[in-house]
């Protein structure tokens, strides 16, 4: 023993995106320090449903860090205080005896809450269906070395296909922008040759869904870059502004 | 054609515009600190009203001028309406938020230091700018410098303004070049730098002369002032 400390939950409820929601306080006594902020929940959902109450809906998948699931707003960051954490890999030994912790969904227009702490970021799935992939309609998959690529740009290209898409970027945004997704996913396909025949279409066609999905506009405040539990550079912001800038003069 | 154009629709368009007409006005703010030089020259403030006097007989100047104000009132309206956009992008605030462990305070608030500079500027404008070139004052414009500058509150704000200016030159310097698509991993280091030491001679170059006047240091506003 001696690795449990008390903590108080201070949780949005909210039973869907019409009604609106409340905080709701809960004590959580005896918080074993070597379980992850999802598994905490766990056991007070444990504990809701056993007294016969509503358990609260979060979303979470692989608890590993890398699916992008789970999306909380712990005490006013994105994924709690951590650099480079999602909440699921973020542990209860950085929290400290008697303190209350203040659990909130992503707040964003594009990000509408759910229930309690979920919300619907299809917002993102429109960026991607509007061109984040590649289009090979037809023949066999060509041998990974018929394609010479510049170990540097590789690397670039996969430094920006690590974003898991949670949304961390848009939640710690103060204009709930999502520049930093949508530059990662144009980026990792502007750097590459297989990217190239859509290179323009892509980024014109990925930033009108970027604004539609009703995202703010970037003011370069870094709160994204600081906050990716990926640590996706803004320097893909950069380049999204400069593929947009070339399509949108080059278009014919 | 159309798609250049729809391009200032977009949030990405939006911060272009934002992004050219601030580095159009910080290449102006160097000229105006060039002119104000003129006027340590400790010639009763001869070269400067020499200078004043060249700009408002000078055609490509005056030309210029309307880019100018051109610039301001694209660079002010352009910030409102990505405000009132970004506003509607979160409708719901946090009710913990810790915006200081990911980004400055100034980054986040060019709204507020840009509303404050532009308040300070239509000020500005009216002291020195209007009475001149509308109201047919004819005084000696050094004169009428040394003499504002003897006001506590005209010297007070127009130090806190250059604080504020620096600050949001700061941010906007390298805030436009990103916008503008110009980082990456070799041009950011040396831009936030050129930028910090840019907001630096704003603030100080312009910061000098309500101190150096109000409190008459080296004798620069008596020589004006022929006293």
């Amino acid at each position: 023993m001696g690795d449990t400390i008390n903590l108080k939950l201070k949780i949005w409820r909210q039973k869907n995106s019409k009604e609106s929601g409340r905080f709701e306080i809960y004590d959580m006594p005896g918080v074993n320090t070597h379980m992850s902020f999802l598994e905490m929940l766990d056991v007070l959902n444990d504990r809701l449903i056993r007294e016969g109450k509503d358990p609260v809906a979060f979303d979470h998948d692989c608890r590993e860090g890398i699916c992008g699931m789970c999306s909380m707003y712990i005490n006013g960051r994105a994924h709690g205080m951590l650099k480079g954490t999602t909440t699921c890999q973020l542990h209860m030994r950085h929290f400290h005896d008697g303190e209350t912790v203040t659990i909130e969904p992503w707040r964003a227009t594009a990000f509408p809450v759910i229930r309690d702490l979920v919300v619907d970021r299809t917002g993102f799935e429109k960026i991607m269906q509007a061109g984040g992939y590649v289009s090979v309609n037809t023949g066999n998959a060509p041998d990974a070395n018929n394609l010479p690529i510049e170990k540097s740009k590789a690397d670039e290209a996969f430094d920006a296909a690590a974003c898991i898409g949670c949304g961390a970027c848009v939640a710690s945004c103060k204009n709930a922008s999502a520049m930093l997704f949508l530059s990662a996913k144009v980026s990792q396909f502007a750097l590459l040759p297989q990217g190239e025949p859509e290179r323009r279409e892509r980024v014109l066609r990925m930033v009108a869904a970027h604004d539609e999905a009703g995202f703010g506009s970037c003011t370069n405040t870094g709160a994204c870059e600081a906050e990716c539990p990926k640590g996706i550079s803004i320097s893909h912001i950069a380049r999204l502004n400069r593929e947009y800038l070339r399509a949108s003069l080059s278009q014919e | 054609m159309i798609a250049a154009l729809k391009m200032f629709y977009s949030t990405l368009g939006r911060k272009l515009v934002m992004a050219l007409t601030g580095l159009f006005l910080a290449v102006f703010l160097l000229e105006h600190l060039y002119g104000n030089l003129q006027l340590y020259k400790m010639d009763g403030g001869l070269a400067f009203n020499e200078y004043g006097e060249f700009l408002v007989h000078n055609i490509v100047i005056r030309t210029v001028e309307f880019a100018l104000f051109g610039g301001i009132l694209l660079h002010v309206i352009d910030a409102l309406f990505l405000t009132l956009h970004n506003r509607k992008a979160r409708p719901v605030r946090y009710a913990v938020s810790h915006q200081a462990g990911n980004s400055t305070w100034f980054s986040r608030n060019m709204g507020l230091t840009g509303s404050i500079i532009l308040v300070f500027l239509v000020i500005h404008l009216k002291t020195f700018f209007v009475t001149h070139r509308f109201q047919g004052v004819d005084t000696s414009m050094a004169q009428d410098v040394a003499v504002a500058f003897q006001s506590n509150w005209y010297a007070a704000l127009y130090l806190f303004s250059m604080v504020l200016l620096g600050a949001h030159l700061n941010h906007g310097f390298q805030s436009a070049f990103q916008t503008l698509g110009w980082n990456n991993h070799r041009y950011m280091k040396p831009l936030k730098i050129v930028g910090t030491l840019f907001a630096l001679l704003v603030t100080i170059g312009f910061g000098s002369f309500p101190i150096i006047f109000y409190f008459d240091l080296f004798g620069v506003a008596s020589n004006i002032l022929g006293q």
